[in-house]
């Protein structure tokens, strides 16, 4: 016979080991898939690594897929760690890069560090806007908050195909169904070889980082997220909280929308947020929430990403490979966390 | 006029029928398995190689019935005896059954069902019941799996409503401990039911893949097991009610194709939102009449541990 038991504290190594072991565990099944194919697992996963870090190029690009991945995780942790199932990432990065657009095209000839601050604001605004609509319901009725976030993913995304197919369609495009391209002003510009989008990221997650950790509004959200009625009782104002953080959530990830906009598209189009703010999501819960291992989680993630548009050349293994993979490493992780809260032992009948 | 639009929202309403009974089954023993849309993919895909395979129909249905069933296996296995996070485990499932479908898929583009299977599917009339004047043409000129459609819903009311396991499986959605404190062996249970609803959504998938689109089209559902999620909500977790919801919704899936033939001048990117926007408008809607006969089974969503009791 077997008893499971609750475990008391376990520490952060033993926490790690654990995961550790599950995402290799994923990978392990992974080869058996690789194997199906009639290929060898090692070699497809020694080029993945190489396609994600083996020249210098490839790093840059590995890391410019891994900027979008650090910020929205970072916007989508806040929600997360209030219980508040943000999905909806992926819309609020689309209206970001929408408000983003519009300041972009409106002003295009204005000085390039106030426009840019411009587009931020507006970006930071907007995708903060569009998560607070679901937050307000759910804090005032209790809405469900999945469902509902997600659903305001298709209209954002309908709302930019609306925009690229009709009034926002560029006339200089022959027809193409394209946004006009941004001015260079409204473009970010280069730091160290890579857009300066990633020194955004590693400010967002130093702020986000001490937000939660320092501040009174981050011990709250805290609170909310471990029980409402214990808040209730300490005299938070449950429904003020839900409504700042999940703004805060929407806002971060808007700002994701903005610098895909400015930085790598140049432009606003509907594949600009490519399933990141779903990516996200991944990530952030592998991370445990929190900002710093976000930002190590999410490199890794986008060098997944990047391996496996390489090995689709080498080994013509289509690219959702990867996503099947990520799928993987997600179950052991979610299986794995029994290990980490239970323990199980024999007892003699 | 009307019966011809009737008839095509029934047609396009089944899908979601069948994910929304799925869903229902599933939540009734506490599990909000958010993976419907992965689950519904694994049906499609799953449901069209096998056809292109075979030219079996039958055999098609099956493949969908047990890639949903597989799929769900995953997710009860994960939350129930590993006791994951439900909301994070359902969103991998999609991740899953999204990169699985495109996977294989991936050479079944532009190829289409046998012309054999496209006629099992066919619309036949059912004597008498379709003479009835509008509705009759509408319901009852359609294809076996639309049928098949009521009759699981009608199933589904049955077992929920008028028989002992039923009654159990809302015991144990609504109070794990005292369920298991009288005896039911609520994991069995659970797994079981979580099972059926993930072959329901498997199912749901084979309808769009075989019957609807017919041919192989990636990312197939475009959304529609979510919308399925937000219905049971609608629906009140009552499988007759999931009837309107399905075919309500199915009309808003094809409004926008409709309106074009009226040179109604909107764009058609727009009139695309409506389900996405009605379905927001509906969960705020029940979510403002709160009342004890709209709520979700009490343990919807919770891990249950025994020794916390």
């Amino acid at each position: 016979m077997y008893k499971i038991e609750k475990k008391g504290h376990v520490s952060k190594r033993e926490n790690f080991k654990i995961r550790l072991t599950a995402i290799i565990l994923a990978l392990l099944t992974s080869a058996l898939f690789i194997m199906l194919m009639d290929k060898n697992p090692l070699d497809v996963y020694l080029s993945m690594v190489d396609g994600a870090f083996g020249t210098e190029y490839r790093i840059r690009e590995t890391l410019v897929k891994s900027i979008p991945l650090i910020v929205t995780s970072l916007g989508i942790s806040l929600a997360f760690r209030m219980k508040f199932w943000n999905i909806g990432g992926e819309g609020q990065i689309i209206m970001g890069a929408f408000s983003a657009t519009f300041v972009a095209l409106t002003f295009p000839e204005m000085n390039s560090i106030i426009l840019l601050s411009l587009m931020g604001l507006a970006g930071f605004v907007a995708g903060g806007l569009w998560g607070l609509i679901p937050a307000y319901f759910k804090a005032r009725f209790k809405t469900n908050e999945t469902i509902f976030t997600l659903m305001m993913n298709y209209i954002a995304l309908k709302w930019i195909t609306y925009l690229q197919y009709g009034p926002w369609k560029d006339p200089k495009a022959l027809g193409f169904p394209k946004i006009p391209n941004f001015s260079v002003n409204a473009v970010l510009p280069n730091l160290f070889g890579i857009h300066s989008g990633w020194l955004i990221a590693l400010i967002l997650a130093v702020i986000v980082h001490i937000y939660i950790r320092r501040t009174k509004s981050g011990y709250e959200i805290n609170v909310v997220g471990e029980s409402e009625n214990t808040a209730r009782y300490a005299g938070i104002n449950v429904k003020k909280v839900i409504m700042k953080t999940v703004f805060l959530s929407g806002a971060v990830c808007g700002i994701t929308g903005m610098i895909q906009a400015s930085a790598v598209n140049r432009t606003l189009s509907t594949k600009l947020s490519a399933g990141v703010g779903y990516t996200a999501i991944i990530t952030a819960w592998l991370a445990g929430l929190s900002s710093p291992l976000i930002i190590l989680v999410s490199i890794l993630f986008a060098a997944m990403v990047q391996g496996g548009a390489f090995i689709q050349l080498a080994y013509q293994i289509p690219q959702s490979a990867a996503e099947i993979l990520q799928s993987m490493i997600l179950f052991f992780v979610l299986g794995s966390e029994f290990f980490i809260r239970f323990k199980i032992t024999k007892i003699r009948k | 006029m009307l019966t011809t639009f009737l008839a095509a929202a029934i047609v396009a309403g089944t899908p979601l029928l069948y994910a929304i009974l799925g869903e229902i089954i599933s939540e009734k023993a506490g599990k909000l398995n958010l993976g419907v849309e992965g689950m519904m993919l694994l049906g499609a895909v799953f449901s069209f190689v096998t056809v292109l395979s075979t030219e079996s129909a039958t055999m098609a249905v099956i493949a969908a019935l047990l890639a949903g069933a597989a799929g769900a296996f995953i997710f009860a296995f994960l939350t129930i005896t590993m006791r994951a996070n439900q909301v994070v485990t359902g969103l991998a499932l999609t991740i899953f059954g999204t990169g699985i479908s495109s996977f294989i898929g991936k050479d079944l583009m532009g190829l289409v069902v046998p012309e054999n299977v496209k006629l099992t599917f066919k619309e036949f009339a059912i004597p008498y019941l379709s003479d009835i004047p509008v509705i009759g043409e509408a319901f009852f000129n359609q294809g076996i799996l639309v049928y098949f459609g009521y009759i699981t819903a009608i199933l589904c009311g049955i077992y929920l409503y008028n028989t002992r396991p039923g009654l159990y499986l809302r015991a144990i959605g609504e109070n794990n401990s005292a369920s298991d404190a009288s005896g039911l062996n609520i994991t069995m249970y659970k797994y079981i039911h979580v099972m059926v609803g993930g072959a329901l959504c498997g199912l749901a998938g084979a309808y769009l893949s075989l019957v609807y689109v017919p041919s192989w089209q990636e990312n197939v559902t475009a959304g529609r097991g979510w919308i399925a999620v937000a219905l049971v909500i609608f629906s009140k977790w009552n499988p007759y009610r999931a009837i309107i919801g399905a075919i309500l919704f199915g009309g808003l899936d094809i409004i926008g194709f409709r309106l074009q033939k009226f040179d109604i001048n909107i764009s058609q990117y727009l009139i695309d939102m409506l389900p996405y926007a009605v379905t927001i408008f509906l969960l705020i809607i029940t979510s403002i009449k709160k009342s004890k006969e709209n709520s979700p089974p009490a343990e919807l969503g919770s891990t249950y541990f025994r020794e916390d009791r």
